[in-house]
């Protein structure tokens, strides 16, 4: 029963500290925000030479087949320091949906680990986060298929070169048979494309697809248990992300209420600030348990699905909690644009949504333990 | 990281299930689940049967009698209990004044004292708290003059859980004045049936009896009865401080068993929308409560890898006494909302079959978990403690 890193491991984490100091300083933050597409293709290479963006790829599809705890390794520092980059999405999610899906998709991850092509999975419509609550159809002419539908939020989307599209080939919405998966290039015919900023600066998009050409991965009907076994992985990614930024703002705020100074003294000095930073890093500390928990149950192998949803909840509860304090005890200050602290804030309320929020989680985790 | 079992400890798994398999004793269930300790008769039967098969002190080195087990077995053992519905064993002997002899104590003291603990042959309670020292213990001003070969000690202690039932008592008492406050405090093991002691029951908002006030009026023990040296009383509680951990660690792991009388509640009762268990809002705020008990589940996996890992825990003990506690509250509060309008039904006036099953547990454990948030360190303490050693603010 141990939970440290192993060397590879905290080589990795070290390696991704030392590119967040670089590339994510806060102070520095707004300038890269400024700098946009450009600033991203220019670090997305630069992960790209260091490896991460293979690291979650299995082996035979050209990764390096890292697991759960060495994507916790990369996320933890993609939190701390805020990174923008969509590494769940593009590195996590999408090769989990597509692994042992063929050629094409092997063919497609390999690029995705060189940082060529980013792949988006389209899987909500009509604001719910259940896998199956989908209407879009896919029609199978021949051996070809055609999509038309509304996929309402694809996370990080916005700039993705393909997309994995869930549609229907079968079964009425809300059951899970009958749920396909398929990929769609971004330029396809038919396919119109929303894009979106969000407060935290990810990039996401919609899509209406009409007649839209689609490729299909996995097993056609029988996809509903792979999205959820891909999802369960990149909740437990984006988990590491929000302990990540839980401690960075926990750390930020400690910093700052022993040096404040207000009625002559460190506001630190005072019980009822004391006993809210306490309550922070209890929260930080509950985080940081149950991912840690959920991703080597993961890892492991074993069903984790209930012990991810549990965690999904509370993660995102004391996620925001943190955060919200972190504001409130920065004062005035804390509730502007230049203080990493409300960028914390920002970011923990988006990943509260995504893959589903604490409702739709909780929801998940009765029905799980009924 | 790795937190998969080991074949060794797979098979010490099924020992332990194999051991309490069948053995709790229906009646017991409720009052466990409740997180009420059971009759110290019943207590003392458990503690027995643990000792036949060697397992009466889990937390203690082998040397003085103990298991000698790994955080990792006692993780399993624990685990094991709690999913049996099996009582934590009364801590007062085995995880406060043991540890504290077989640290700091005399031979004669450790040849004598440690097997009675092991064997539950002495119950011990502890007299710290006084009525201006609780929180502030230092405070105390109980006082033990040294007169010949003897100590006489005078003073009023308060909260002395089990008083009533203990054979002896480690009380703090001043033996100096001089100097800081916590200089002159020692350690002293009391017989309860020495002359100069009267006990007076304290009735509480659970209205079952497990404290007490203790009045000392010249009570004269032996000096030999000092547990190592005179004035270092308050020293030695340090060695509790390390220990604390283990003691958070067990006892938030029988936090499933109140869910699980939750559970059961709620899946009994019928209302107009049908059974309890199936209605959202309540189904809501079951899962919101046992999912916060998968996360002090884990924060206690953390702690027994610490303590496997020979590594300081820092404030994590803290954090899970702060975190358990508020759960057990909210477990009880919970089962008690389960009995819906019956839950007003606390004693029969009449007919005792016209309770609901599970009363006064429900409501008894209710009021008792008041309490969780406030012995051994209340929360507010934790929290001075956290922001202190922690967070050095």
């Amino acid at each position: 029963m141990q939970f440290a890193f192993n060397d590879e491991q905290q080589m990795l984490r070290d390696s991704v500290e030392r590119f967040g100091e670089d590339e994510w300083s806060a102070a520095d933050r707004l300038k890269r925000l400024a700098e946009g597409r450009e600033g991203t293709a220019r670090r997305w290479a630069q992960m790209a030479e260091l490896g991460w963006l293979m690291l979650p790829i299995a082996e035979e599809e050209g990764g390096l087949g890292g697991g759960p705890v060495e994507i916790m390794a990369i996320m933890e520092g993609v939190g701390r320091h805020l990174m923008t980059e969509a590494y769940v999405s593009h590195c996590v999610l999408a090769p989990a949906l597509m692994t042992g899906g063929g050629d094409h998709c092997a063919a497609l991850l390999e690029q995705v680990g060189a940082g060529q092509v980013r792949i988006a999975a389209a899987l909500i419509e009509d604001d719910d986060f259940d896998v199956a609550a989908i209407s879009a159809r896919a029609s199978a002419i021949d051996d070809r298929f055609k999509l038309t539908g509304t996929k309402t939020h694809v996370e990080d989307g916005a700039d993705a070169d393909w997309y994995l599209v869930s549609a229907r080939t079968g079964g009425a919405p809300g059951e899970r048979a009958g749920i396909s998966l398929f990929l769609v290039p971004s330029g396809a015919e038919g396919l119109a494309i929303q894009r979106f900023r969000a407060v935290d600066s990810h990039r996401h998009c919609s899509l209406d697809l009409v007649d839209v050409d689609a490729i299909p991965v996995g097993v056609i009907g029988e996809v509903a248990d792979r999205i959820e076994a891909a999802l369960d992985r990149a909740i437990v990614a984006h988990m590491a992300e929000a302990v990540g930024s839980m401690e960075a703002a926990v750390a930020a705020t400690l910093d700052y209420v022993r040096t404040r100074q207000q009625f002559g003294a460190p506001i630190g000095s005072f019980q009822v600030v004391q006993h809210k930073v306490v309550d922070m890093s209890v929260a930080c500390e509950e985080a940081r348990a149950l991912m840690m928990v959920a991703a080597s149950q993961l890892a492991s192998g074993g069903d984790a699905s209930s012990l991810i949803a549990a965690a999904k909840v509370r993660v995102a509860q004391c996620g925001i909690a943190v955060a919200q304090q972190a504001v409130q005890l920065h004062g005035g200050v804390g509730t502007s644009e230049e203080l990493i602290v409300s960028h914390h804030l920002r970011r923990q309320m988006m990943l509260d949504l995504a893959h589903g929020d604490r409702d739709h989680h909780k929801a998940r985790f009765a029905e799980l333990t009924r | 990281m790795n937190l998969d079992l080991a074949p060794e400890d797979r098979e010490f798994q099924q020992d332990v299930r194999d051991f309490f398999a069948n053995s709790i004793p229906e009646d017991w269930k409720k009052t466990v689940r409740a997180g009420l300790r059971l009759s110290p008769e019943n207590l003392v039967a458990y503690q027995r049967r643990l000792a036949d098969r060697g397992w009466g002190a889990p937390t203690w080195p082998k040397e003085y009698g103990g298991t000698g087990w790994t955080p990792q077995q006692l993780h399993i053992f624990w685990s094991e209990a709690s999913a049996a519905d099996a009582p934590a064993q009364f801590h007062q002997g085995l995880e406060l004044i043991g540890p504290i002899i077989f640290t700091y104590g005399s031979q004669a003291q450790k040849d004598y004292y440690l097997p009675r603990i092991i064997s539950g042959e002495d119950w011990w309670c502890q007299g710290y708290s006084e009525p201006g020292a609780g929180s502030d213990l230092a405070a105390l001003r109980t006082r033990a003059d040294r007169d010949g070969d003897d100590y006489v000690i005078n003073g009023h202690k308060m909260w002395t859980s089990y008083a009533h039932v203990a054979d002896r008592m480690f009380i703090l008492a001043r033996t100096s004045n001089e100097g800081r406050r916590q200089q002159g405090i020692s350690l002293i093991l009391v017989d309860m049936d020495t002359p100069g002691i009267r006990i007076s029951p304290i009735h509480t908002l659970d209205e079952k009896h497990h404290t007490n006030e203790v009045f000392l009026d010249d009570v004269r023990v032996p000096a030999t009865n000092i547990v190592g040296e005179e004035g270092m009383g308050w020293n030695y509680g340090k060695v509790l401080l390390d220990r604390e951990r283990m003691v958070a660690a067990a006892t938030a792991m029988f936090l499933p068993q109140t869910l699980r009388a939750v559970r059961e509640a709620a899946t009994r009762r019928r209302t107009a929308y049908g059974l309890l268990i199936d209605k959202p809002e309540f189904r809501a705020k079951l899962a919101q409560v046992e999912i916060e008990a998968v996360a002090v589940q884990a924060m206690v996996l953390r702690l027994m890898a610490d303590a496997a890992a020979g590594a300081d825990s820092g404030p994590r003990g803290s954090m899970v006494k702060l975190r358990w506690s508020e759960l057990t509250q909210q477990a009880t509060a919970l089962w008690v909302e389960a009995l819906g309008p019956k839950a007003q039904h606390f004693a029969a006036l009449g007919d005792e079959s016209e309770l609901p099953d599970d009363m006064p547990f429900a409501l008894k454990g209710a009021l008792y978990a008041r309490v969780t948030t406030i012995y051994g360190g209340s929360s507010e303490i934790q929290r001075n403690i956290i922001a202190r050693r922690a967070l050095g603010l």
